[in-house]
């Protein structure tokens, strides 16, 4: 059979959980991880990334908007999905997925966004006219009270809106690595360190997406790039990674050391079928160069315009290594045998509904989404309420 | 009072996620329909609806009582077990009127279907390479498809 070697049951010659699946857990991570990045200013007070909080908060309210999709496309029948919500089916993590998902949209972000940019709505419902003026309106709710006093108690739930977030995110993104830890009948996946390395990367992914996001945005702007904000980001961005990476090696010599009867299988997999993806792709140039070039950061003296360069560059290794790393565990985890004796191959569609295509527009999507949420919410404060963006992207 | 002054626009958005919710339950209430989780996470009347369905199939056993002959002849073949519409399809027009004339199946796809050799089937399960065994000649040639066993005076 073409694309099999050795020995697979029938049912594992062809991949059930296609690209999409792998954009999925990606997408509610750069989500996930962009809230925690906004969470840093609000909660633990980290003054320098400020520039960013509110840009963190519509970048992952972005992202979340298209989370769903790929699920969408992949099941097919999207007609039927609002049912998991009438009749929850409360045994299965899959179905329980729609509540978490609702609840992180909006008990969490939509609101905290919403009590954030309160005072530039209602401003904004003052100043623009025509169909501007009544949206703005009705995302006033009729409230026009900006006092001090009301904004003092936005800050205050704002604040525990945000404290109630760090572990709604946890809970989304830790949901997605939970799904494949608890798959007991694969030992690719199934490990109770799963939820932990994909929080983890979670937060590697949407720090970095951010960060790029911002200085794309300022050098469409033309504005400065506020540098004490980067340097602070990529700085948090590599302690994290750090971690994650320390969480995935553990992982690995767990493996090693217990060897149990599928690592031959998977050790082979390893060497041959992921190994560009794996060792290359995710360890090397998307885990590696991006923390020894933040840590030589760190060391070094870089001048300004290197400093912005060696960011853009480690940020976008990362959001590659990220990838390659949900890659490997959803794809990877379906191409060996169960019984140990073969593999298969996965030849990604192009045009297909869950093709190549499809998986680039879903991910230019989330970016169209930001673009017209920066031009209805500016998150620039110095003129928020006075002037719009001009040149800004897609739209 | 003076603790939710100036606090109005939390209540209104509290009020439209109140609003959210009774409007949910209410389609909620509306669109699930009445026997949803009678037996189980599904809709009970299903069960009768599917009984209600026309039949295809009419069963062996309906078969046996008029075609008594081939009954008793297969039942002492290496088909006993395989059953009559696994061959001939589903008959339950037929059983209803009988002279609606089933036809007779094709020999040429139906044996393979079966007996062709393939690595997924069984080992115990006998197989024959279709090319090499017959060449080309219709298995009912020499197998009676009703007691295959030629060497058990099953032959035509
Ligand atoms: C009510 C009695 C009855 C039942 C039940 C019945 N049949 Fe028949 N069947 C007949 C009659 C009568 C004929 C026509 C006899 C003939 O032409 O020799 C016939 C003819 C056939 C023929 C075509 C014979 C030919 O020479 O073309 C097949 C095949 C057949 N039946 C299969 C079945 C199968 C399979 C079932 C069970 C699903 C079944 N029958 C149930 C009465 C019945
Ligand atoms: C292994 C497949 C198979 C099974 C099981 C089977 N048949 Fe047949 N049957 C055939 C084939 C093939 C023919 C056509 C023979 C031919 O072309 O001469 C046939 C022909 C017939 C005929 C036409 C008369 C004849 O003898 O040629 C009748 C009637 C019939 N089958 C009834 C039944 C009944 C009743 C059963 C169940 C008790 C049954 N068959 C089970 C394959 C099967
Ligand atoms: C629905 C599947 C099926 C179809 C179609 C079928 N068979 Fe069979 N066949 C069986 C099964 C099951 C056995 C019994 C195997 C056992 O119990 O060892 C069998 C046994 C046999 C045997 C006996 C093998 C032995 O061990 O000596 C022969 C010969 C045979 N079939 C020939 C045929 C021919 C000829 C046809 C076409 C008319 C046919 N079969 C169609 C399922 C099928
Ligand atoms: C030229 C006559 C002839 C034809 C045509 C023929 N067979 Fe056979 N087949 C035999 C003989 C003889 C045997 C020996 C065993 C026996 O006594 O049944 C046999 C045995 C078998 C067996 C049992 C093999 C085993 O390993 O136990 C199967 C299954 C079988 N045939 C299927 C088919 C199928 C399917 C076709 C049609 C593609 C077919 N035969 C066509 C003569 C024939």
């Amino acid at each position: 059979m073409p694309g099999v070697e050795g020995y697979m049951y029938p049912n594992e010659v062809s991949l059930y959980w296609s690209v999409l699946i792998v954009l999925y857990p990606y997408i509610t991570g750069l989500v996930a991880g962009a809230f925690i990045l906004a969470s840093l200013e609000r909660i633990f007070h980290v003054e320098a990334v400020k520039p960013t909080y509110r840009l963190a908060l519509l970048t992952a309210l972005a992202f979340l908007l298209v989370a769903p999709l790929p699920l969408q496309l992949h099941l097919g029948h999207p007609e039927r999905s609002y049912e998991m919500y009438l009749t929850p089916h409360r045994t299965s993590a899959m179905a329980m997925f729609g509540f978490v998902y609702l609840w992180y949209l909006m008990a969490v972000l939509v609101v905290e966004i919403w009590l954030d940019f309160r005072a530039d709505i209602v401003a904004l419902s003052q100043t623009t006219t025509g169909w501007r003026r009544l949206m703005y309106r009705i995302l006033t709710l009729g409230s026009t009270d900006v006092s001090e006093r009301a904004l003092h108690i936005d800050e205050r739930v704002g604040w525990f809106v945000t404290l109630i977030g760090i572990p709604s995110a946890f809970l989304l993104h830790g949901y997605v690595g939970f799904i494949f830890g608890s798959i007991k009948a694969n030992p690719w996946w199934s490990s109770p360190l799963m939820p932990v390395v994909f929080i983890f990367s979670a937060m590697v992914s949407g720090i970095a997406a951010v960060m790029l996001v911002y200085m794309a945005m300022m050098r469409l702007r033309r504005e400065p790039i506020d540098m004490r904000c980067v340097d602070k980001i990529a700085q948090y961005m590599m302690y994290i990674f750090v971690i994650d990476f320390s969480l995935e090696m553990l992982d690995l010599v767990h493996r090693i050391y217990e060897a149990d009867e599928s690592f031959r299988s998977l050790n082979f997999m390893v060497h041959t079928k992921l190994w560009f993806s794996q060792v290359i792709l995710q360890i090397c140039i998307g885990t590696i160069v991006p923390i020894s070039l933040i840590a030589l950061v760190q060391i070094v003296k870089f001048s300004e315009k290197w400093r912005k360069a060696i960011y853009v560059v480690s940020g976008s290794l990362t959001l590659i290594g990220v990838l390659a790393m949900r890659w490997n565990v959803v794809i990877g985890g379906q191409l060996f045998s169960k019984s140990f004796l073969g593999y298969t191959t996965y030849k990604i569609a192009l045009v297909t509904r869950e093709g190549l295509l499809v998986s680039i527009g879903l991910m230019i999507l989330p970016l169209v989404i930001l673009a017209v949420l920066v031009k209805i919410l500016p998150p620039w404060p110095e003129k928020s309420a006075v002037s719009l963006p001009a040149p800004s992207v897609g739209d | 009072m003076s603790v939710f002054r100036n606090a109005g626009h939390l209540f209104r958005l509290a009020a439209v996620f109140v609003v959210g919710t009774v409007a949910f339950l209410v389609i909620r209430a509306a669109v699930v329909p009445r026997s949803f989780g009678e037996y189980g996470h599904y809709r009970g009347a299903a069960i009768s609806e599917i009984a209600s369905l026309p039949l295809h199939f009419a069963g062996h056993q309906t078969c046996e009582t008029c075609h008594t002959d081939i009954a008793k002849m297969k039942s002492a073949g290496m088909h006993a077990h395989v059953n009559c519409e696994a061959c001939h399809g589903p008959l339950e027009k037929h059983v209803k009127d009988p002279s609606i004339d089933p036809g007779k199946p094709d020999a040429a796809v139906l044996c393979v279907r079966c007996h062709a050799a393939s690595a997924a089937r069984p080992k115990w399960f006998p197989q024959v390479d279709p090319a090499q065994h017959s060449g080309g000649i219709a298995c009912t040639t020499c197998h009676n498809p009703h007691n295959p066993v030629i060497a058990a005076g099953g032959s035509k």
